[in-house]
């Protein structure tokens, strides 16, 4: 049976906890399927941390320093907003002011809808793309998850994991989708991966044609030539993160591709306002009929935009 | 991990119990207190099932076992502000919000307490003088200090959970209201777990131990709501005060489902020292109407043409 992305992340962990004498830190480790069956049940090296959100992540760091490379575990992404102190402004700083790192491996697992509303659901990898000294990076298939782990385990600083509770089960890999006649090319991150492929087969009815390029790392993001090229082709982007799109991921994503290629690149997230736990007020990932519609504006502009400028 | 869990002594029915206690209450102050127990209660009972047949919008985090606390506490804080957590229906029902309100927000209509919202875990009502949580726990204790600070007439009841004290936060907010001596009654619902983790695997110190550290007059007993009553008479007479109260939790964390009976479920060992006292048919009385009045409400609420 092929591995889900769950079953990686456990077993990296499983690896990491008996071998490397690692440790995994977490608040209610064994509830609700041991995090999603994420982790080893009863491996050595789990630590039980108490209800305290600041200082848990500090007692992640002192063990980083002392070479234990430590998974640190937040079952939602909206208590980043409690931990992110210390992992930003030590863990991240560190290399920088004494010139050793801090290597600790943040998973923060974002989710949304059912009634999660204001409370739980979130995703928040912006925070620490804003701030130097963290690598920052959203895996959703199980190579993606491999490829995160070891990037990790070759350096000494922090690295943020944006896991979406959406890719646990999934075990497939998502290449890149680019064809030569394209209109446009999306950009998606995290969980907005999915619904873009929702979103294609719609688009191709209306006759818009689209290359998908899978983001996978938000920082370092790198402008080469598999990023570059097909959005110079098409003429036109659009980067779609599941997190706010003011200041976020999306934003900063398109003005780095709009500077770089001179095509016009918008950004799609979260729309500016708390979500609520009634369906009517949700508010998360992009829809598929969000992406559509945002595709759809785009390549209506780029036809009837003037050729040279007025 | 620690070694598996132990239950603490203290965890016990009777943990604190001082003999005679329901006896020398008047009648009608106990099956007042019972009254607002069956509230929470059959409220509760009606939101299980709802988020059963999924009518619910929002996650549900019920108080079912949890309701003698915030039931005793209301009939001598009444007109306080209250600050509670996620877990919060008992002291909403006790403390006189209303019903329909609370249906409302859990089936998501914009006539609901937080129009829709927050659900279950951020019940907010100015006319009760409940104040909101947003579900970072403990999160509300300094602002309820706060608000304690700002408003020094006015006491202020603020409800939270075991895993909650253990937020760093909770300590900061304990050491202000005792520097500037506020008034605020801290209340521990002691269940003995966060989500399915016991206080064992978490801690080894006690809270209420910690809020005598800083002064503040602490004591720890179980949910018998006539001992409950008893302290929290004398604490909210000088208050910072603290009450940890040890409680079972009849159901899941969140949402409806249950994995094995509880240690003790105090609505029982209501009725039965109820019935002890003489008063068996006040008490079914009172239970029966309650259960009808709440079944009507949210049958009445579910028929609304924007329910579910
Ligand atoms: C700051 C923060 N950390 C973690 C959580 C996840 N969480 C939600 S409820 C809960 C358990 C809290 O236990 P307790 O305070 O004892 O309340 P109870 O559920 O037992 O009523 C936890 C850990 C949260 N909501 N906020
Ligand atoms: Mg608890």
């Amino acid at each position: 049976m092929e591995k889900s992305v769950a079953d990686t992340i456990r077993d990296i962990t499983r690896d990491h906890l008996e071998q490397n004498n690692g440790l995994l830190f977490a608040q209610c480790i064994t509830a609700v399927g041991w995090i999603q069956n994420t982790v080893p049940p009863h491996a050595p090296g789990l630590v039980e941390l108490p209800m305290a959100d600041v200082s848990g992540p500090g007692f992640a760091i002192g063990a980083a320093i002392m070479g234990r490379r430590p998974i640190f575990v937040l079952r939602f992404q909206s208590f980043l907003w409690l931990a992110v102190s210390p992992l930003v402004n030590y863990a991240a700083k560190a290399r920088d002011i004494w010139g050793k790192g801090v290597p600790i491996f943040i998973r923060a697992i974002a989710s949304e809808g059912n009634g999660t509303g204001p409370v739980h659901s979130g995703c928040y990898h912006n925070l620490f793309m804003h701030m130097p000294g963290t690598l920052v990076c959203a895996p959703m298939t199980p190579n993606e998850y491999h490829e995160v782990w070891n990037a990790f385990m070759q350096q000494d600083g922090p690295i943020l994991v944006s896991e979406h509770r959406r890719s646990y089960l999934s075990s497939a890999e998502m290449p890149d989708l680019v064809r030569n006649d394209a209109d446009v090319t999306l950009y998606p991150i995290s969980a907005s991966r999915f619904s873009t492929l929702e979103a294609i087969p719609i688009l191709e009815k209306m006759n818009i044609r689209c290359n998908v390029v899978h983001i996978l790392w938000l920082k370092p993001f790198q402008l080469n030539a598999r990023v570059m090229d097909p959005l110079k082709r098409s003429g036109c982007g659009l980067v779609i993160d599941p997190a706010f799109e003011i200041a976020g991921a999306s934003q900063s994503l398109a003005y780095d591709l709009m500077l770089a290629t001179r095509r016009p690149v918008k950004a799609l997230g979260q729309e500016d306002r708390s979500p609520g736990v009634a369906n009517r007020l949700e508010n998360g990932t992009p829809t598929p009929q969000r992406i559509v519609e945002a595709a759809v504006q785009l390549v209506r502009n780029k036809t009837t935009a003037p050729s040279t400028p007025p | 991990m620690s070694a598996p869990s132990t239950r603490p002594a203290s965890r016990s029915a009777d943990h604190g119990a001082l003999p005679g206690l329901a006896e020398l209450c008047p009648s009608d102050l106990s099956l007042e207190m019972f009254r607002r127990m069956c509230r929470a209660r059959h409220f509760d009972e009606q939101a299980f099932l709802a988020s059963r047949n999924g009518w619910l919008q929002s996650l549900v985090y019920l108080s079912v076992g949890q309701e003698s606390i915030a039931a005793a506490i209301s009939t001598v804080m009444g007109g306080a502000w209250i600050f509670t957590q996620h877990r919060g229906h008992a002291a909403y029902l006790s403390f006189g919000g209303d019903i329909e309100k609370l249906i409302d927000e859990l089936i998501g209509l914009p006539t609901g307490c937080c129009r829709g919202m927050g659900g279950s875990p951020c019940i907010h009502d100015p006319n009760i003088r409940m104040i909101g949580h947003e579900g970072l726990i403990a999160e509300h204790v300094p602002i309820a200090v706060g608000a304690a600070y700002a408003s020094p007439d006015s006491p202020v009841v603020c409800f939270f959970g075991d895993g909650a004290v253990e937020e760093d936060y909770f300590f900061g907010a304990l050491g202000f209201a005792a520097t500037h001596n506020l008034k605020v009654l801290f209340v521990c619902e002691d269940n003995d777990l966060s989500v399915l983790t016991p206080t064992s695997d978490r801690r080894s110190w006690e809270i209420h131990e910690v809020a005598r550290s800083f002064g503040i007059r602490a004591v720890d007993v179980a949910d018998d709501p006539w001992l409950v009553h008893h302290h929290v008479s004398e604490l909210s007479r000088r208050l910072p005060a603290f009450l940890n109260c040890r409680t079972c939790r009849c159901y899941w964390h969140v949402g409806a489902g249950q994995d094995g009976p509880p240690e003790w479920d105090r609505f029982n060992i209501v009725k039965q020292q109820l019935a002890g006292l003489g008063l068996e048919n006040a008490a079914a009385t009172i239970e029966a109407e309650s259960k009808a009045e709440i079944e009507r409400l949210w049958k009445s609420r579910l028929q609304t043409p924007s329910a579910t």
